[in-house]
């Protein structure tokens, strides 16, 4: 198993995985680990952290355990970052193979609907699209993943361009396979790597995402997240540094974790030889 | 006076071990090899021989990995090994010169040619701006650039291969050094080109009285310019000498395989295929390429094949031989349909293929089959070597069971073992490679190969191999090939007729002896007189070695 | 003339995806569910029937679609974006009065990380392998994992409220009469919170960048030849490596001009920073449809301007692309 060797040998790589295992996990048990719900007052407002031990973390202004939130929090974050890159990463390979593949007009078209989308800003298009939509679970996953597949139509159009032209490709137009079976069995394979690193990297993006729009009161009302803590926390910086403090910290381990998973399968899928040295 | 002279550079038991997990310990193992001022060595081998990385020693441009472990490079008798970066800059440039292999890619894109030769000058000290400004003039004028007041303010990718190279060679010149690297200077070039980079250097070199080092794999090179030859295998110098006893008299087993490997016109008997009906009939075959075009300016039109007429008939190769842009491989894509055609007939059977949609060509294909240039590029490296060979027949609506057990004979046929089936391409040599490729185009068992540089990529002795391969296939099966190449001597060794192509059109079509004894075309007689090694016949330098084999 | 004749081009590419955006976000906007003036009404007080069909009235909305885009577009054209439905003024005025807070603000941003992003990364590349670098690149990695908002927060925490020294909300002092250069330096104040913070996620990006493409240009083959010509260690990276390893950073950072405004969109909501990004946001809402695309159409044009002067900029300092184009 050379990859996961050569995975395994990036420490950072590593380090990454074990905080989000950590995270699922928490994400996972967090009705076992906090029967209550998170939007329950449990204890006094505004207990410090370890001024109360049963609340580690403290509570908010309304006696909310700030722990619970967080358990709670890691759901939809992990929820909202998979779906919606899984959602992004389907539009964005289709509309990039179809445009790499055929070329031509089909291509010109395609890479300009794709510009269009890249001129809006991305996170003002995402806040529109759940503002407009009333914000939910799923209105915020899509608007997401309207928001990010350009990047991913670009790249896979980049490689089916460039793949589509090797000649192993030309070889199996030549024996008479045909341009879907090709796309499928030839060009798909060699250019997953770099599609399941960027998709990996998405991931950490949607999370930040999805965190700034329920920090700008974009969130679903029934789910606790960690971007909404914060929002709420805002009027109390002065009060209660450690409501904002504690998932400001969650956000940044989760994709930082993401990301270094990322670089990681990077590093494992691309070693620097690959191609005609390897 | 030649006897006493201590040599220009000196290496001695020189040792370079390589990262451990590859294929074997030492880049280069205690190699021992003399260059004096006023000669030209050539270092030959194959791939992965070591030949460039004493070049690069030299120079101290080996990669951070590599670090010589053991001997000395003396020279003018101080060791570079043990110089501080310091002292070798001032050496680099100023006493020892490079020119590397792909001039393109070794220019800066962003300088224009004026300042990098001025460079040179400038970080040694070397006059003032106006001084330098002069030199640069001369310099480009010395190594016959054209317009050089113009050309000196030109970006590098406005020049042509050869005319980058020129600039290295005038770069390299700057400083007078004292020494000349040059590694593989002309393999990225065409032939005449090469021709001229390799008049060039010689000249230089003589009127210099510099010694040059010449690092090649091209024994037809070596026998062009070489005074003495070092012969490298796998890290090792197996054989040095002078360059009439190393080519002519060539003593190591492996110098004998390799000079009986390079690529000769052999006195073969014509074979009967005239009386047959032809296979394929190409009448006016056009292909434009348009780039650009604008508002305000016209698409450029390039004319890569242009009214091409011949006919091929089974059991018949045809060669088609040209320089780069000639069109050549853009011919056989339009045979192959793949890529479009402009104007013209593609007759295969009678049947003009040109006007089929994709689709109803499709149940054609497999009568038409390609070998591809690139052995590491041609198979899919996700794909076992079995999927690879079974693919195409069960495209065609061949049911698997049947196709595996004839990828396995194929496998025989081309000379694999059998348990190549399961593995990945990777797991496989260049050579090995393109064996599969030609069983992949057998698979479908076709009438017509088009052969697309099929060997350009292949070592030379490799190169044999599969050229034989090749030639036995074709008597078993009657098949007819199209074979393209630039190499006029790979053309000569294997093809019945040879269609010189230049700029899009054939300018001359016949038998070998023809194109050879008595081209007529201009292009043609440049061509010809452009081949390296023209004078060397390798076959009489191992002519014991061949008949043993028959 | 090469040149003329691609600037032409471009800008007839450009204004194509300027209309492009427009149709799309107003038929995006006007798809979607909720109808502005009920919600108007509503807040009015006044929910019924008779009314809300009077505010359609008046607003154009009970045109066909077709009909108020064709409107909306021969508008855009005399430069005429509508009227607020809030506040009944004209949205082009509206915008006037806040894009140049906007502009300072992502302006700043984007300079500064840049600046830093670039330097940043050329340290980390020339001292590869040192504490230096490891340093440099832990930073990137935390901050390129950092949400905006958060360290937008965290800032004002430490620097406003514990610190104290620099001012957490606001362009300028509110009411203290300050003019020319003490009002400039006021400004200049208020901005370094919110500029730090916006532009600290793109100096990690720049970074990342910047390191990664100079590691890659000096494998290639000039940088070779260089050495062979005895050029020292630091002379290579000058000459000949930074440029071509910094061209690419140009391109990418334009086609991120976008994003700032994104950026913006939070930033200026938590500094409350009289910029388009708050009024973009306000709008949204409240409804206030003829805004929100006013800020839409604004913004691509910015973008595609940001974009066409890179291209264009890219086209003097990189030979090859005359060439290529």
């Amino acid at each position: 198993m050379p990859f996961f060797l050569r995975f395994a040998r990036n420490y950072g790589a590593l380090l990454g995985l074990a905080i989000l295992v950590l995270v699922v996990m928490v994400a996972l048990l967090a009705p076992l680990l906090f029967p209550a719900s998170p939007w329950q007052s449990v204890g006094d407002p505004f207990l410090a952290p370890s001024e109360d031990p049963s609340y580690p973390l403290g509570t908010d202004m309304l006696g909310r355990d700030i722990a619970a939130g967080l358990a709670y929090g890691a759901r939809v974050s992990l929820l909202v970052g998979v779906v919606s890159t899984a959602v992004a990463v389907v539009i964005g390979v289709t509309l990039g193979a179809l445009a790499g593949f055929y070329g031509g007009r089909a291509d010109d078209l395609l890479m300009r609907f794709t510009e269009f989308f890249q001129t809006i800003p991305a996170f003002a298009m995402a806040v529109v699209l759940v503002a407009i939509f009333s914000p939910n679970i799923v209105s915020i996953t899509l608007a997401i993943a309207v928001v990010s597949w350009p990047p991913v139509a670009r790249l896979v159009r980049a490689e089916f361009l460039s793949l589509r032209s090797r000649e192993f490709v030309q070889a199996a137009i030549v024996v008479g396979q045909t341009g879907p079976r090709i796309m499928l069995t030839q060009i798909l394979p060699n250019a997953i790597s770099p599609i399941i690193v960027t998709a990996s990297l998405m991931v950490a993006t949607a999370i930040l995402t999805e965190s700034s729009l329920s920090f700008l009161g974009l969130g679903d009302r029934n789910m606790m997240s960690w971007g909404f803590m914060i929002g709420a926390a805002r009027t109390m910086l002065r009060e209660a540094w450690w409501m904002s403090v504690f998932p400001g910290v969650a956000i940044l381990l989760t994709v930082l974790a993401i990301n270094l998973i990322g670089e990681g399968l990077n590093d494992a899928m691309n070693p620097h030889l690959r191609g005609r040295k390897g | 006076m030649e006897m006493p002279r201590a040599p220009l550079l000196s290496v001695q038991n020189l040792t370079i071990p390589l990262p451990v997990g590859l294929d074997r310990r030492y880049a280069v193992e205690t190699i021992s090899y003399d260059l004096h001022a006023g000669e030209i060595l050539c270092v030959v081998g194959e791939s992965g021989s070591g030949k460039s990385m004493t070049a690069n020693a030299v120079m101290g441009l080996l990669p951070s990995y590599l670090k010589p472990s053991s001997g000395r490079i003396l020279f003018r008798g101080r060791d570079l090994l043990t110089m501080s970066e310091p002292e070798l800059e001032r050496e680099r440039g100023r006493s020892v010169a490079m020119v590397f292999q792909e001039p393109l890619s070794a220019l800066n894109p962003l300088m224009t040619v004026r300042d990098q030769i001025a460079e040179v000058m400038e970080v040694h000290g070397e006059g003032d701006a106006m001084t330098r400004d002069q030199r640069v003039l001369d310099l480009l004028n010395y190594v016959g650039l054209p317009d050089p007041q113009i050309l000196r303010d030109a970006y590098p990718f406005r020049l042509s291969g050869g005319q980058r190279q020129r600039v290295m060679i005038a770069m390299a010149l700057a400083l007078e050094p004292a020494m000349l690297i040059a590694d593989e200077p002309t393999t990225a070039l065409d032939v005449t080109t090469q021709a001229q980079i390799l008049e060039l250097i010689r000249r230089i070199q003589r009127a210099k009285g510099m010694g040059v080092m010449f690092v090649t794999h091209d024994f037809g090179v070596v026998a062009d310019i070489a005074d003495r030859v070092v012969v490298m295998e796998r890290g090792l110098v197996v054989e040095q000498g002078t360059a009439d006893e190393v080519l002519n008299r060539p003593k190591h087993p492996y110098t004998r395989r390799l000079i009986a490997a390079v690529p000769h016109r052999e006195a073969h008997a014509v074979r009967a295929a005239t009386g047959k009906e032809p296979l394929l009939e190409v009448k006016d075959l056009r292909k434009i390429y348009r780039s650009g075009g604008g508002f305000f300016s016209k698409p450029r039109v390039v004319n890569a094949v242009n009214n091409i007429s011949f006919t091929l008939r089974r059991g018949e190769t045809l060669g088609i031989v040209g320089e780069s842009g000639s069109g050549k491989s853009t011919l056989g894509r339009c045979i192959l349909k793949l890529t479009d055609v402009d104007g013209g007939q593609v007759l295969f059977r009678g049947r003009d293929v040109v006007p089929l949609s994709a689709g109803a060509f499709r149940p054609m294909r497999k009568h038409m089959q390609m070998i591809f240039q690139d052995p590491f590029a041609s198979l899919n490296p996700r794909q076992t070597i079995g999927r690879i060979l079974t693919d195409g027949p069960v495209a065609n609506g061949v049911p698997y069971n049947q196709a595996e057990a004839r990828a396995r004979e194929l496998l025989d046929l081309v000379g694999l073992d059998a348990s190549a089936f399961d593995r990945y391409p990777h797991e496989f040599s260049g050579g090995q490679r393109q064996r599969v490729g030609i069983a992949r185009a057998l698979a479908l068992e076709p009438e017509l190969l088009v052969a697309d540089e099929s060997v350009s990529a292949l070592d030379v002795s490799v190169q044999a191999q599969v050229l034989e391969l090749l030639q036995d296939l074709q008597r078993r099966l009657d098949l007819a090939i199209i074979f393209i190449t630039h190499d006029l001597r790979v053309a000569a060794q294997i093809c019945d007729r040879i269609a010189v192509m230049y700029r899009g059109e054939i300018v001359e079509n016949g038998p070998p002896e023809q194109i050879f004894d008595a081209p007529r075309h201009a292009y043609t007689q440049r061509l010809i007189a452009a081949i390296p090694g023209r004078e060397w016949n390798p076959r009489a330098a191992v002519i014991d070695l061949k008949e043993k084999q028959r | 003339m090469k040149t003329l004749e691609f600037a032409v081009q471009r800008l007839s590419k450009a204004a194509l995806v300027v209309v492009g955006v427009v149709v799309l976000n107003f038929l995006l906007i006007h798809l979607a569910p909720g109808d502005p003036a009920s919600v108007l009404a509503g807040e009015a007080g006044a929910g019924d029937a008779k009314f809300i069909a009077q505010l359609r009235a008046q607003f154009g909305l009970d045109q066909p679609l077709y009909v108020q885009l064709w409107t909306y577009l021969k508008g855009v054209l005399t430069g005429d974006l509508g009227y607020s439905y809030r506040n009944q003024v004209p949205v082009a005025t509206l915008i006037l009065e806040r894009l140049p807070a906007t502009i300072l603000l992502t302006g700043c941003a984007f300079i500064f990380s840049l600046v830093l992003g670039i330097a940043l990364g050329v340290l980390a590349a020339y001292r590869r392998g040192s504490i230096i670098d490891s340093a440099v690149m832990t930073g990137a990695l935390i901050f390129y994992a950092t949400p905006l908002f958060w360290i937008a927060l965290m800032a004002v925490l430490v620097f406003s409220i514990n610190l104290d020294w620099l001012p957490p909300f606001d362009m300028e002092t509110i009411g203290a009469g300050l003019t020319g250069w003490a009002r400039a330096l006021d400004i200049a104040h208020h901005l370094i919170l919110p500029t730090v913070t916006l532009g600290l996620f793109f100096t990690a990006i720049y970074t990342r960048l910047t390191r990664a493409s100079i590691l890659e240009v000096m494998d290639l083959d000039f940088v070779k030849t260089a050495r062979a010509k005895g050029v020292p260690k630091a002379r290579i990276i000058r000459r000949h490596v930074l440029r071509n390893a910094i061209l690419p950073i140009f391109t990418f950072a334009s086609m991120q001009a976008g994003q700032l405004v994104g950026g913006a969109v939070l930033t200026e909501t938590v500094f409350a920073w009289p910029g388009i990004g708050r009024l973009m946001f306000d709008a949204l809402m409240q409804r206030d449809y003829p805004v929100l695309l006013g800020v839409f159409l604004v913004t691509a044009i910015v973008v595609v301007i940001v974009n066409l002067v890179a291209d264009l900029l890219y086209r003097v300092v990189d030979p090859r692309i005359e060439a290529a184009g």
